[in-house]
């Protein structure tokens, strides 16, 4: 008889009890060795719950809630020593781990079913004493007498399997899957078995594992080949973990991963000459880059070479386009520094792309640019800043719109766009703003296009011309023997020209005096000032063969005029007349004498004006054409320009020195200095030197004194 | 201020009589040394301005046997507040000789040692500094101080204390064209530049702090001959 069904409260004795828990765990061996047993029926499971139940219920002596909670132990010790250890001992490779899978399995059933048996134990014997659970004790003694035994023969194969795998040979993952699971499982809800008895050799394992294949590869593979490789195995390792590592192991894995291949050979790797970082800059492989940066982006510090090696790269290719400008404006090439501004914008479109899309915008990359550029922007090219340069380029781009090789106005407009990127970069912003301003003004007055300003103040100016010439026809009695226009531009909208006291003809002189009086009855509080060099003349020259009709400046027309009173003059004879300074002197007798078109003989006939020369009529002068234009070079603006801006900056340093001393009273040099230099930063870098002498010149007025305790500090004084 | 001896007051005690008495006395001291000082003070005056007078002054110092140039006098001027250079007034001469207790040329004489120890003791030789600077302006707005006599004033107030310093300044001063005069700012920075400054090595000296901007030329300059 299997089972004994106690009616009454008899007390059970504690050998009965067990004998009866013995045939029940014995059937539930049975059904786990899969000897088609049938599995347990409710009534026999009650039964066995029960006769537990009733054993620790008894009373002394017969409460025998400890024997019991020792026997269980004793049966799961027993089965696990007899039956569970031996069989995995008869097995190896492959074959040990399938059993340990299946016998682990069996275990929990066990554990699940004999705890549920000795339900009563657990809920109150246990509970009362703090002992470990029913649970506690089945895993420990599973993980003392079995996993303990051959973990370690599991481990290495496992490891074997892995390596197969990534060795490209296919493997049973689920049972890799299932044996971790195992080795999570024994840890009883904490990791530490599988870190320490297996995870640990793994990582191990994939470090060496990886340290060869990186000097194989190194060896063997260029660099873009190479991080393909790289790039692969990280997302197998990965696919790995997925697949069969408990997740926690990921970041340790990939680092061990990326030391190996992409830490260790990173030098050799990124500096190769043939195949890396520089090269692939060299030859526009912008998808190995791509690659590069995504690899070394998640390395501590991984970045920086890369970068290095770009700013090295794009410099090198900034200094060759100021090289070639360079060259080429010493041989007179004038349209170099054009050209270079237009490679410049090609430069930076080009990385900027790269910055973009290779390296994601990371900040590091924007960095390279902005530095390399400031260093090329910043460059004097034959002469010129970058500042006259670009203003010039601007100039080009702007002038005679209309012409059949002109820009469309879209494509000038995102041309001034690309120009206003680079313009970032130059430290002396105003520099390049009031070279602007010049060259747009006279963009204005000769090419009638521009901002609002100029273009209302020329409509204006026609208005008052077109009274002028009513006012003429009705006061003057006398002719003024001259078409005269004039005109008028408000100062301040335009930039500011020289003037000069040239001596005018006679019969200019009547127009300037006629407008004067015309120009006084329309307002009173407004002052003159004639620019001559902003005006032309049409001069009718008597020659020899034909009269033609000259196309000059004034100032041209004033020295030509002359002429008609004498026949032959002196430098110094005209120079007394004009009353113009040597400089200007020099220019204008070079256009009419030296150049293509020679209105005057100049004796003697060198190509350089000196004060000993002496000038007469070319009456032999002539040209196909009835009119020509004789063109006078301009003044070279760009020392006026310069020295306007320096003026300006030293006010715009004294103020800034001014209002930051006003608002912190007491402050300290160096502070002084770079909080005036960040101030000033988005209009010019101001020089040093210069910030000190404004700070010793606002001492000298009184604005600032030193403090006299430390001579480092200043105060302001109110 | 003098007090006749032959007041009492009715009621004084000993004490205040005694006091008075002492008093009395001393200031008939004090008198009588005023009155010398006022005497030796004629005796080099311009007798129609009241004041001695660059001539005036001349034959004080052969009487004094130190060079009109000589440092001492510049400190005797300091002692004196002198406001003029070349002029001492009646007011300044009292001031200075007495502080000094002499009133006869010896006694002057003998106190210049003295005051020279006085003044180059470092709480006063700034000041002392500063004010030799401001003796030599001569109009009423000037602020600054023509180069050639920076020169002269660098010779006689720092060339026995730091003779190498003086010496590359004032032949740095010759040669630069930046600044035609030296202000007051500049002269003290230099003054500082003597005594924080290791020469010739001026291993110390950071031009980013707030050193006037001639004295970060005159470095790069020294250093430019030393290359």
């Amino acid at each position: 008889i299997l089972f004994k069904v106690i009616m009454m409260k008899e007390i059970i004795l504690l050998d009965e009890g067990w004998s009866v828990m013995e045939t029940g765990v014995a059937k539930l061996q049975r059904i786990l060795e899969d000897l088609s047993e049938p599995p347990f029926d409710p009534g026999q499971y009650i039964n066995l719950y029960t006769i537990i139940y009733d054993m620790c219920l008894q009373q002394p002596p017969n409460d025998y809630s400890q024997e019991l909670y020792n026997k269980y132990r004793g049966v799961i010790d027993h089965y696990n020593k007899e039956t569970v250890l031996p069989s995995m001992r008869e097995r190896h490779g492959e074959y040990m781990l399938r059993e340990l899978v299946k016998r682990w399995a069996n275990h929990k059933i066990l554990v699940r079913w004999l705890s549920r048996f000795c339900f009563y134990l657990d809920r109150f014997y246990v509970a009362r004493r703090g002992l470990p659970t029913l649970n506690d004790v089945g895993f420990t003694s599973f993980h003392d007498l079995v996993y303990q035994e051959i973990q370690s023969e599991a481990k290495d194969v496992l490891l074997a399997l892995i390596h197969k795998e990534r060795e490209g040979e296919q493997i049973d993952r689920t049972l890799v899957k299932n044996v971790i699971d195992v080795y999570c499982g024994n840890g009883v809800g904490q990791m530490v078995i599988y870190e320490e008895d297996f995870e640990s050799f793994l990582l191990q394992d994939t470090a060496s594992y990886y340290s060869r294949k990186a000097s194989k590869w190194s060896q063997e593979d260029s660099c873009p080949d190479y991080m393909l490789k790289a790039e692969e195995c990280l997302k197998l390792e990965k696919e790995r973990v997925t697949n069969y590592l408990h997740s926690t192991t990921e970041p340790k894995l990939v680092e061990k991963v990326q030391n190996e291949l992409l830490v260790v050979v990173a030098k050799q790797l990124i500096e190769n000459e043939h195949s890396g970082c520089l090269a692939l800059l060299r030859d526009d492989k912008m998808g190995d880059l791509s690659r590069m940066y995504r690899l070394y982006r998640l390395i501590p510090q991984g970045l920086e070479p890369i970068a290095d090696l770009f700013k090295q790269h794009v410099t090198a290719e900034g200094n060759a386009l100021i090289k070639q400008a360079a060259d080429a404006a010493t041989n007179q090439d004038a349209s170099a520094s054009q050209v270079l501004v237009r490679k410049e914008i090609e430069l930076h479109d080009k990385y900027m792309v790269y910055v973009d899309e290779c390296f994601q915008k990371h900040s590091l990359f924007h960095k390279v640019l902005k530095e390399t550029f400031e260093v090329f922007c910043n460059k004097t090219v034959a002469g010129a800043s970058s500042a006259e340069i670009l203003a010039t380029y601007c100039d080009n781009i702007l002038k005679t719109r209309g012409g059949s090789e002109k820009l469309s106005d879209e494509a000038t407009e995102i041309t001034l766009e690309k120009v206003v990127n680079l313009l970032v970069y130059i430290n002396d912003k105003d520099l390049f703003a009031e070279f602007y301003r010049k060259k747009q003004a006279r963009r204005l007055l000769f090419d009638r296009s521009g901002n609002d300003d100029h273009v209302t103040d020329i409509t204006l100016a026609r208005e008052l011309q077109t009274n002028f010439v009513d006012y003429l026809s009705a006061n003057m009695t006398t002719k003024l023997g001259i078409d005269f226009t004039v005109t008028v531009l408000t100062t301040g909208f335009w930039p500011s020209y020289k003037t000069t006291d040239l001596n005018l003809p006679t019969e200019m002189v009547n127009c300037v005096e006629a407008f004067k009086v015309f120009y006084g009855t329309k307002t009173n509080s407004r002052r003159l000032s004639w620019i001559y060099s902003l005006g032309t003349c049409h001069i009718l020259g008597k020659f020899e063969k034909k009269t033609m009709e000259l196309v000059v400046s004034t100032y041209q027309a004033a020295v030509l005029l002359l002429f008609n009173n004498a026949e032959r003059l002196s430098y110094t004879e005209i120079s007394e007349q004009l009353n113009l300074s040597h400089e200007d002197l020099v220019r204008l007798l070079h256009s009419l004498s030296c150049l293509k078109y020679k209105i005057l003989i100049k004796e003697p006939m060198s190509r350089t004006i000196s004060k000993t020369d002496t000038f007469e009529f070319n009456s032999k002068f002539t040209n196909k054409m009835r009119k020509i234009r004789v063109p006078l070079p301009p003044m070279d603006e760009r020392k006026k320009v310069v020295e306007d801006v320096d003026k300006d900056r030293r006010y715009a340093i004294d103020a800034a020195l001014v209002r930051i001393m006003k608002s912190r009273k007491v402050l300290a040099h160096q502070q002084l200095v770079s909080e005036c230099v960040e101030h000033l930063s988005k209009m010019f870098k101001p020089d040093i030197k210069m910030i000190k002498k404004r700070i010793e010149d606002l001492i000298n007025r009184d604005y600032l004194e030193r403090d006299t305790e430390n001579a480092n500090t200043f105060k302001y004084v109110a | 201020m003098r007090r006749s001896s032959s007041k009492k007051k009715s009621g004084q005690s000993t004490e205040s009589v005694t006091t008075d008495l002492f008093r009395s006395a001393s200031s008939k001291a004090s008198n009588k040394e005023m009155d010398r000082i006022d005497h030796l003070f004629n005796q080099y005056a311009n007798k129609s301005s009241s004041l001695i007078d660059p001539e005036g002054i001349e034959e004080l110092c052969s009487n004094l046997e130190v060079s009109h140039t000589d440092i001492r006098i510049l400190m005797l001027a300091w002692k004196m507040k002198a406001e003029k250079q070349g002029y001492f007034t009646h007011e300044e001469w009292r001031r200075g000789l007495k502080a000094l207790r002499a009133d006869t040329i010896n006694k002057l004489k003998k106190a210049l040692p003295e005051l020279e120890k006085e003044v180059r003791r470092p709480s006063n030789f700034a000041d002392f500094y500063a004010y030799a600077f401001c003796y030599c302006l001569t109009e009423e707005k000037q602020k600054s101080i023509d180069i050639e006599t920076i020169c002269q004033l660098l010779e006689i107030v720092m060339g026995s204390t730091f003779r190498a310093q003086v010496d590359y300044f004032v032949e740095y001063l010759k040669i630069q064209n930046d600044y035609k005069v030296i202000n007051m700012d500049q002269w003290m920075g230099l003054y500082r530049f003597c005594n924080e400054i290791s020469f010739p090595d001026m291993g110390n000296y950071n031009p980013e702090l707030a050193w006037p901007l001639i004295l970060d030329n005159f470095v790069e300059w020294i250093q430019e001959k030393q290359a």
